[in-house]
């Protein structure tokens, strides 16, 4: 039966199908380009004014040594809670992946958890443990929280990477006389390693851009460039914040395109 | 010499090897021969250090090595998919092996080189191995291997994956590549041809143990047991019972009214068993042994008549089925100068006559019964512990006929 459907030629899809997905796009990239053109308008506002065109908000942004601060700051978290993030992530896909053990099944459950857990609640329960283990609340925290959601996404991608690895490959390096660090390093890391940078980007993405489990485990005194903007706010919104938020889409949209460029670059082999 | 003794292998309940002893000489080209999942690569694994055996010891050259881990053996292993390393290109897949052993850089670049053109893919050197095609990738995992000069070196089933044209060629360059470099090749294959082809020697294994162990003509002409000479060339099954058993005639009556006698072989490598009278054993006979005649053949001749039933012409050799009273026989017969065809039609008479040298005589359902324990030859026995299986055997039976005559 299936075999009769095998080769015909597929629907096209329904007009009602196609109008869908522009409205949804357009949902998504008309206020993103409002956001980017108004960053670029003077204070007398509107297209065609004598000031549109202008930089002043982008030489704001980078005059402002509050902002310069926290963004300094988030590339610094952002940084250490991929590392952290990554080498976890890895050796606890590389343990789930390879070995048997009891409880791995719920283990292999509980992986996913992070991704669909409400996020008010995965920061208010870590501030109360930090609290319980009287952590001082500031950046080391903020690292330790950030690790923690998003180990989860590196355990992902990197065991989806391990998923029909070759054994024989390691065997054929241990063949050679490689020792099971040489094993590791020569042969089973430079092929996982696409799965391994996906998960670490989109560590490094998650935490860059976090701002409720944060926002509980920051404490006094320390500020990301989320929680930076969310004050920024609360006194009216900026023209500056146009900017900022333009340089961070540019930021994201580069990183995207220099790592996930459509089959070049990361060549996937199995 | 690489000795395996007594070594068993169990996954769970699975016995998959079963109490295996073999003796591979240096130098040899040996194959395991057997049908899927018969434990061929469970045994190569073993050699190459990626398991343990369960019980039982690995010795080489004097040294027990089973306990050692694989990157501590000189052994090298040419995979069955190849495992070539998808994200190196093809020199450093081959100079994987040196690199880890920290060979000087100068000479790993030299033998890399000298490798690479010996298996003719010097031009192809800085290629990823993903481009390369199975020949290509065969050659390149075969170099892997070699350059490290292993003193054995392990080939599960490596030319199972390329087609007719390129595995005989593959087959001719792999002989001559052993013949020239002396290595000694455990070589793993289901394809008989393949075996009988390549081999110093071959061991034919039958669900975890070792059925025989012998030279491609012992093995395809000596059959101990029904597997083995099913397993390698196709052959016929007549079923009787030993109406008379002298030193140098058996006389077994069968399917027929006619008599049908067993003689030694020729060459006089095997001579005639002791079996008591009335035992039902089974005569096999190779489908090339037969000829098939209009008219009865005389009396120093086998025979059996019947109906032919098709005729199919094969290119080498026509195979004519012929119908007996209750079962088939399958009789190839060589196109010569005509084709053997010679006149024969479906639904023609005919006798299928075959010498009484051409006989293989087994048990109705495995190797023939040896019922008396045959005297223990003081010279024998020394020797009977250097032999392997399938020469043991066959000299256990010249010893029961020494007693018998
Ligand atoms: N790691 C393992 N765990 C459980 N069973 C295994 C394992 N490895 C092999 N077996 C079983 O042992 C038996 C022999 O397997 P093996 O791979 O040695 O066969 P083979 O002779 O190489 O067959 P093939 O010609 O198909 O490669 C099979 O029944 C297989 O299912
Ligand atoms: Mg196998």
């Amino acid at each position: 039966m299936s075999g009769a459907a095998w080769g015909r030629p597929r629907p096209k899809a329904p007009v009602a199908a196609k109008a869908m997905t522009a409205f949804a796009f357009l949902l998504i990239y008309v206020p993103l380009a409002a956001l980017v053109v108004y960053s670029f308008l003077g204070p007398s506002n509107g297209p065609g004014t004598p000031d549109a065109g202008t930089l002043v908000w982008y030489e704001k942004v980078f005059s402002n040594t509050q902002i310069l601060g926290s963004l300094y700051a988030s590339l610094w978290v952002g940084l250490w809670s991929t590392v952290g993030a990554t080498v976890i992530g890895t050796a606890a896909a590389l343990a789930l992946e390879r070995t048997r053990f009891p409880g791995r099944g719920v283990l292999e459950g509980i992986v996913h958890v992070p991704l669909i857990m409400p996020e008010i609640v995965l920061g208010l329960s870590m501030l109360m443990w930090f609290v319980l283990l009287r952590i001082t609340l500031g950046y080391f925290s903020i690292i330790l929280a950030h690790i923690t959601f998003s180990v989860s996404y590196v355990i992902i991608t990197v065991k989806a990477r391990l998923h029909g690895f070759d054994d024989s490959l390691e065997e054929a390096a241990r063949d050679l006389g490689a020792s099971p660090w040489q094993v590791f390093w020569r042969v089973t890391f430079p092929l996982i390693w696409p799965g391994v940078l996906s998960g670490a980007l989109m560590a490094f993405t998650l935490s860059f851009d976090d701002f409720l489990i944060t926002f509980f485990t920051a404490g006094v005194g320390s500020d990301t460039l989320p929680l930076k903007i969310y004050s920024m706010i609360k006194f009216g919104v900026s023209r500056e914040i146009n900017a900022l938020s333009t340089l961070m889409l540019v930021f994201t949209f580069a990183l995207v395109m220099f790592f996930f460029r459509p089959s070049k670059g990361v060549k996937t082999v199995t | 010499m690489l000795e395996i003794k007594s070594v068993s292998k169990s996954f769970g309940k699975a016995d998959v090897l079963r109490d295996i002893s073999l003796t591979i000489k240096e130098g040899e080209f040996f194959s395991l021969l057997g049908p899927s999942g018969c434990g061929k690569t469970t045994l190569l694994r073993l050699l190459g250090g990626f398991d343990r055996p369960g019980t039982g010891e690995i010795h080489h050259n004097g040294v027990r090595i089973d306990t050692l881990p694989a990157n501590q053996r000189r052994f090298n292993m040419v995979f069955q998919r190849y495992a070539l390393f998808p994200h190196l290109s093809v020199r450093d897949n081959v100079a994987f092996g040196l690199r880890m052993k920290k060979v000087a850089s100068r000479e790993i670049a030299s033998r890399v080189d000298e490798m690479l053109s010996l298996v003719q893919m010097a031009a192809l050197a800085s290629r990823s191995v993903t481009t390369l095609s199975g020949g290509q990738q065969q050659r390149v995992a075969l170099a892997r291997a070699l350059v490290n000069r292993p003193e054995v070196l392990l080939l599960d089933e490596p030319l199972s994956a390329l087609d007719l044209k390129l595995r005989q060629q593959m087959q001719v360059e792999l002989l001559a590549l052993q013949r020239r470099l002396k290595h000694t090749f455990i070589f793993v294959t289901h394809d008989q041809e393949e075996a009988l082809t390549l081999s110093d020697r071959i061991a034919v294994m039958n669900d975890g143990v070792i059925d025989q162990v012998g030279t491609p003509q012992e093995i395809y002409e000596y059959p101990r047991t029904p597997f083995v000479a099913r397993f390698i060339g196709s052959v016929n099954a007549i079923d009787g019972e030993i109406k008379d058993c002298r030193p140098d005639v058996i006389i077994v009556g069968g399917p027929t009214k006619r008599m049908m006698t067993v003689r030694p072989s020729r060459d006089g490598f095997r001579p005639l068993p002791v079996i008591p009278q009335g035992t039902p054993i089974r005569i096999l006979v190779r489908p090339e042994k037969f000829k098939i005649l209009k008219s009865a053949p005389g009396p120093e001749q086998n025979a059996l008549d019947g109906t032919i039933r098709e005729i199919l012409y094969q290119g080498p050799v026509t195979q004519f089925f012929v119908q007996l009273r209750d079962q088939i026989l399958i009789i190839a017969q060589p196109n010569t100068a005509v084709t053997a065809r010679k006149g024969f039609s479906g639904g023609d008479k005919v006798f299928v006559a075959w010498a009484p040298e051409d006989c293989l005589l087994m048990g109705r359902d495995g190797p023939l019964p040896v019922l008396e324990s045959p005297p223990v030859d003081p010279a024998l026995s020394d020797a009977q512990l250097q032999l392997p299986l399938g020469i043991m055997e066959d000299v256990r039976m010249a010893g029961g006929v020494a007693q018998g005559g």
